[in-house]
């Protein structure tokens, strides 16, 4: 467990360099941060010394050694735009991004898996049919246009919900979050369903597929002849066999969720880090970018350990390590 | 006509046919392929065709007559471009861009996946590191390097989708090739000597291939979507050639105004599509997933 | 937990009555389309910046809603020579700590300007001219430039005075969280929250008199839709830069008031002239390269310009917000020219100066332009492709976001481009010298002539008006100039952005042509 611990975090340093890199390249690529910063009635000379200021002056290998340099010691630079530490900006921005992620997972999962169920156990009823077909809408229908139809019916036309940004916060265990105040959760709802709604569909659909084939095997026949009840059937039996892939899938997109809200926080002018992430790279403002997807990353590496981890709790036939272990 | 011994396609027709649902489906959907490939056909103007659209003809509500006594039955855009011509053509550009990077997001997924299953060791890691990268890269920096770089087009956006998609297929192949390795035909297979280029694609590939198909079905509507998503951060198709989701995103800006039929149709069109495809997928599924019969 | 039972209960009230809560008597919210980078008031120059530190910081000298220069904490200016200017400083006027304001404080805003670390774009560029100051006494400074510089009023109209003695040792971050955000002017500083909301309360002793307000929150809503969306539910009570598929909803609601005011920003066509072979993106029809550079024939120039239906466009496409422009700033600013009138639509003669100029069937060209830059900019691209492809030009329209576009353009890798530009200055020949004169990166000469047109005779009249202290002598020749570059279509202008500000009925914006936000410029309506 330690050594496979210790390999993984070995494997991650070389990932996030390589991220690093790349996310160098691409920034260079799409365009040049001075035209952009700099204002333009200003001379050759004020565009130089601002060049100069922000170390965009020197060649594209050194800007990224200086970077490299400073990252070694924690310090991954400073915005272009706001002059405050990159990691700063976006510690600042997270746990908006990171509460609302959470509300909208704990949403798919707590409505996904009992509708799964309901349109797997009995798949050819009007329940297990509408359920199905109510999924559709949730990944047929852009993000954007969603949010903007619920802004209509439940800010402007029915004036329950407020339309941007985010309630109180109260300070839990050091972390400022929203949804323990009445304020809060009005501001939270509409943002939080909009960004649930495409999961909900996806989790339905991997609920009702893997309730479907769970319920014919034999050990649920064989539990089902022993008499066990229908709730310890489905709770016990089914649901075990159905949680791995889910488990999978969650793991996939609770990242994803967290790093791309980017469409619903701007909705909904959320000040979250997705917002964040758009805003700088519109200007190009390369330190926050680059940092932002480190912070990803890192995230990205911490949960999919903890799925493998998860894995080989649910189903003692894997092993950590998985195909290396097996070599 | 039909065969006394029943074969395996008459099979899978009279099992498909079983449920009305999904035969509606499939009627829709042969519909919808047909109006997208009979678009320039059928309908009542080119949009793509800068001179046949008047900007002096721009918003009118679905019925309205242009001054040349026209009639708009779904009306037009802000630029005066017949809305249900627009959406024929945004069928046919939404379909293809759909279809066409799916197909090359799992051809790419599945090789890299296999691979990485099959090899395991360093090349599984390499592989799924690679993976991790491309999974945390956000779509609209993705895109926004290929636009910059590449210029703007359907086959750039196609080459985005694919570049954003291939790291899910890479993962979700490698994860149930890993339990069909561990099965006795592949060790049978290697025992035998078997190249292995030849265990990994006549073997291993074919036996994960049938429930990927359906996934894909449905991840075609995902790219779909994504598409729509990218042309509303500017990020998409030329304007002047709107997808069906870049028409949604252009008349979503008239929602609040009350302009409702600029975004609303093709929405409208969208849902009919892409629920089509999931009838037609949901039955694929459920006959072809050997564990499901009864 | 007694807490969060009576936050519920506040919370709850607040549902019940989203618009009677908000709209507290002296507390007002306003929903800005960009953020607010910065609260040093000189470490960004950046439009909605510098709209902001007008609140909290003044400036020597103020532009009014028409950008003329106004006195602010200086009384009076003169030039005593061509290199000489005095100001006269406001006396009796506080800090918002109550510390009073001096000629120290001038001394000091200027020591500093140059020297903030890091800064992206300096205000230095208004302070540069300047090569010593002189303090008379505490209400007395000379400044004295090196050269003749006749914009030294207008250019310090754009730098904040800030108080030496919370200055001196701050750094960016200081103005950020407030400890040194400590000004003159009518609002105090009291939250900034990067890419968020900034909130001001008033400054009681402010000495031009009370604002109506107690306290006001700017929140940013970059998204057109939010915006929209944040006034209709109450969430603020005004907002800038109305999109335009909502104008016509806000004219007509009597909740609402809708004020608009044309803006120093035109559109404007830079037309590749950088070689004497075609520029990219311009063939024949076939494909074929052409012959040579149609751009650098002012007959194809003008063609272009013809082809163009103003009228169409601020009607149809900017919903009557654009007037059809026939320069570089609308002829009520300093410099315009009365003689210059928006090109006719004219397609037929727009085609024949085509055939003339040797391209009878037309050609092939793309029109490139930004996305998400100015009002409806890939709207007006793809109109004025239409408007080409009734007079045989084969046109394609590519936008894209910002950060590609100008990266792009200022290499010259397109060959029409579409831009704007906003005169910040509020005198055209600020502008000309920036867009038109000839390309002269070490002079300062056509830094933003993207097109690289050149016109020997321009330039000498844009350097003579630089030289030219005396106000009427400089506006004659900056006017001569216009004339000269417009009669060459030297770039094609489109139309002037009117800018658009949308409240609710209760309350009445007084719009601007520099089209900032202003709280000073909200008042209750009776």
């Amino acid at each position: 467990m330690l050594a496979y611990a210790i390999r993984r975090f070995g494997q991650s340093v070389f990932v996030l360099v390589l991220m690093s890199f790349l996310v160098f390249i691409g920034v260079y690529a799409i365009g040049n941060p001075i035209e952009l910063l700099v204002n333009p009635q200003a001379d050759e000379v004020e565009r130089a010394r601002a060049a100069a200021a922000l170390g965009l002056d020197r060649p594209f290998l050194e800007q990224y050694w200086v970077f490299l340099k400073g990252a070694a010691s924690g310090d991954l630079g400073r915005s272009f735009v706001y002059n405050e530490p990159a990691l700063t900006l976006i510690l600042d921005k997270l746990p908006a991004t990171i509460e609302l992620a959470f509300v909208a997972m704990v949403m798919a999962i707590g409505l996904g898996i009992p509708l799964g169920l309901v349109a797997g156990l009995k798949p050819d009823s009007f329940v297990g049919r509408a359920i199905m077909a109510g999924s559709i809408l949730g990944f047929s229908l852009p993000t954007f246009w969603v949010g903007l139809v619920l802004i209509m019916v439940f800010s402007v036309q029915l004036g329950w919900l407020p339309s941007n940004g985010r309630g109180e916060t109260m300070m839990v265990a050091g972390l400022p979050v929203s949804f323990l105040t009445a304020d809060g959760l009005a501001h939270l709802a509409m943002p939080a369903v909009n960004l649930a709604l495409f999961k909900l569909s996806l989790l339905i659909r991997l609920t009702r597929a893997g309730t479907r084939e769970a319920v014919l095997q034999d050990y649920v026949k064989f539990a089902r002849a022993k008499g066990l009840s229908q709730g310890r059937v489905i709770g016990v039996h089914v649901l075990k066999n159905i949680l791995i892939p889910i488990v999978t899938v969650i793991g996939l997109e609770l990242g994803s969720v967290i790093a791309f809200a980017i469409v619903t926080e701007s909705i909904f002018a959320w000040p979250g880090s997705g917002k964040l992430l758009i805003d700088s790279i519109n200007q190009l403002d390369r330190p926050v970018i680059v940092a932002y997807l480190l912070v990803i990353v890192t995230l990205f590496i911490v949960i999919n350990f903890v799925v493998d981890v998860l894995y080989s709790l649910l189903d003692p036939r894997v092993r950590l390590g998985g195909a290396a272990a097996s070599h | 006509m039909a065969p006394k011994v029943e074969g395996p396609w008459a099979r899978f027709r009279a099992e498909f046919a079983e449920s009305r649902l999904a035969m509606a489906g499939l009627l829709v959907l042969l519909a919808i392929l047909a109006i997208g490939i009979l678009a320039p056909v059928i309908s009542p103007q080119n949009p793509y065709d800068l001179a046949q659209l008047d900007v002096m003809d721009s918003k009118l509500a679905p019925g309205e007559k242009s001054a040349a006594g026209r009639t708009y039955w779904l009306g037009t855009d802000d630029q005066g471009r017949d809305m249900l011509s627009g959406i024929f053509y945004g069928l046919r550009i939404s379909l293809g861009v759909g279809i066409a990077s799916t197909v090359f997001a799992l051809a790419i997924g599945l090789v890299f996946g296999l691979v990485a299953a099959y090899f395991g060791g360093w090349v599984d890691t390499l592989i799924m590191r690679i993976v991790d990268i491309q999974l945390s890269f956000p779509a609209i920096l993705i895109a926004l390097i290929l636009l910059a770089v590449l210029g703007q087009g359907v086959d750039k956006i196609v080459i985005a989708l694919v570049t954003v998609q291939w790291a899910y297929y890479a993962r979700t192949v490698r994860s149930s090739a890993l339990v069909e390795r561990q099965k006795e035909y592949v060790e049978a297979a290697r025992v035998l000597a078997l190249g292995q280029a030849r265990v990994v694609f006549r073997h291993l590939l074919p036996n994960c291939l049938p429930p990927l198909i359906v996934v894909a079905t449905v991840q075609v509507a995902h790219a779909i979507a994504l598409e729509a998503t990218l042309s509303f951060l500017g990020l998409g198709l030329p304007i002047t050639e709107p997808s069906l989701g870049l028409l949604i995103s252009n008349g979503f800006q008239y929602l609040l105004s009350g302009k409702y039929w600029i975004s609303f149709y093709p929405g409208v069109a969208l849902l009919l599509t892409i629920m089509a495809i999931n009838l037609v997928a949901d039955q694929l599924r459920d006959i072809l997933n050997p564990r499901l019969r009864k | 937990m007694l807490r969060t039972l009576r936050l519920a209960l506040a919370a709850l009230a607040i549902l019940g009555l989203p618009a009677a809560a908000t709209a507290k008597e002296r507390e007002v919210s306003i929903g800005l389309q960009a953020a607010i980078t910065s609260m040093d008031p000189h470490y960004h120059n950046l439009s909605p910046n510098n709209s902001m530190m007008l609140h909290v910081f003044e400036p020597l000298i103020k532009r009014d809603d028409n950008q003329k220069l106004i006195p602010g904490l200086a009384t009076s200016w003169k030039a005593i020579d061509d290199l000489t200017w005095e100001f006269k400083l406001r006396k009796n006027v506080r800090f918002h700590d109550g510390s009073p304001f001096t000629a120290d404080d001038v001394v000091f805003t200027l020591g500093r300007v140059p020297n903030v670390p890091n800064s992206p774009s300096s205000f230095a560029t208004f302070t540069k001219p300047i090569v010593d100051v002189k303090v008379v006494d505490a209400h007395t400074v000379v400044f004295k430039t090196a050269n003749p510089h006749v914009l030294l009023p207008s250019d310090l109209a754009s730098v904040m005075i800030v108080s030496k003695l919370h200055g001196e040792k701050a750094a960016t971050t200081d103005y950020n969280s407030g400890k040194a955000a400590i000004g003159t002017g009518p609002y105090k500083f009291a939250e900034y929250v990067p890419n968020q909301r900034v909130t001001l309360m008033a400054n009681y002793g402010y000495w031009g008199g009370e604002e109506p307000w107690d306290k006001v929150t700017f929140k940013i809503l970059t998204n057109p839709a939010a915006r929209v969306a944040a006034l209709l539910s109450g969430d603020v009570q005004m907002i800038e830069t109305v999109p335009t598929a909502d104008i016509g909803k806000f004219a007509k609601d009597p909740k609402y008031s809708l004020v608009d005011k044309v803006s120093n920003r035109v559109i404007y066509v830079h037309l590749n002239q950088r070689t004497d072979t075609p520029p990219p993106f311009v063939t024949g029809k076939d494909g074929k390269p052409l012959q040579g550079n149609p751009f650098k024939d002012a007959r194809v120039r003008k063609a272009l310009s013809m082809a163009i239906n103003r009228d169409v466009i601020a009607d149809r496409v900017m919903e009557k917000r654009a007037v059809p422009a026939a320069q570089l700033l609308p002829d009520v600013f300093f410099g315009t020219s009365k003689k210059l009138k928006p090109a006719k639509h004219d397609p037929e003669g727009a085609k024949k100066l085509l055939a003339q100029a040797g391209y009878p069937n037309g050609f092939a060209m793309t029109v490139h332009g930004t996305n998400n830059r100015y009002i409806n900019d890939d709207k007006i691209a793809q109109a004025i492709a239409q408007f080409y492809s009734r007079i045989g030009i084969d046109t394609k329209v590519e936008t894209m976001p910002a950060n590609v576009y100008f990266t792009r353009a200022t290499k010259g890798e397109f060959g029409y481009m579409l831009l704007g530009w906003g005169t910040e200055s509020g005198e055209q020949g600020s502008s000309l010298r920036s867009l038109l004169a000839t390309y002269d990166a070490a002079k300062g000469m056509g830094v933003t002539n993207r097109a690289r047109y050149s016109n020997p005779e321009l330039d000498g009249l844009i350097g003579q008006a630089m030289s030219t202290i005396d106000d009427k002598k400089r506006e004659a020749l900056i006017q001569k100039a216009a004339e000269i570059a417009m009669n060459d279509t030297a770039l094609i202008p489109i139309h002037y952005e009117v800018s658009t500000w949308a409240t609710m009925k209760n309350h009445r914006y007084t719009p601007r042509t520099d089209q900032y936000t202003l709280a000073m410029g909200l008042k209750p309506a009776k």
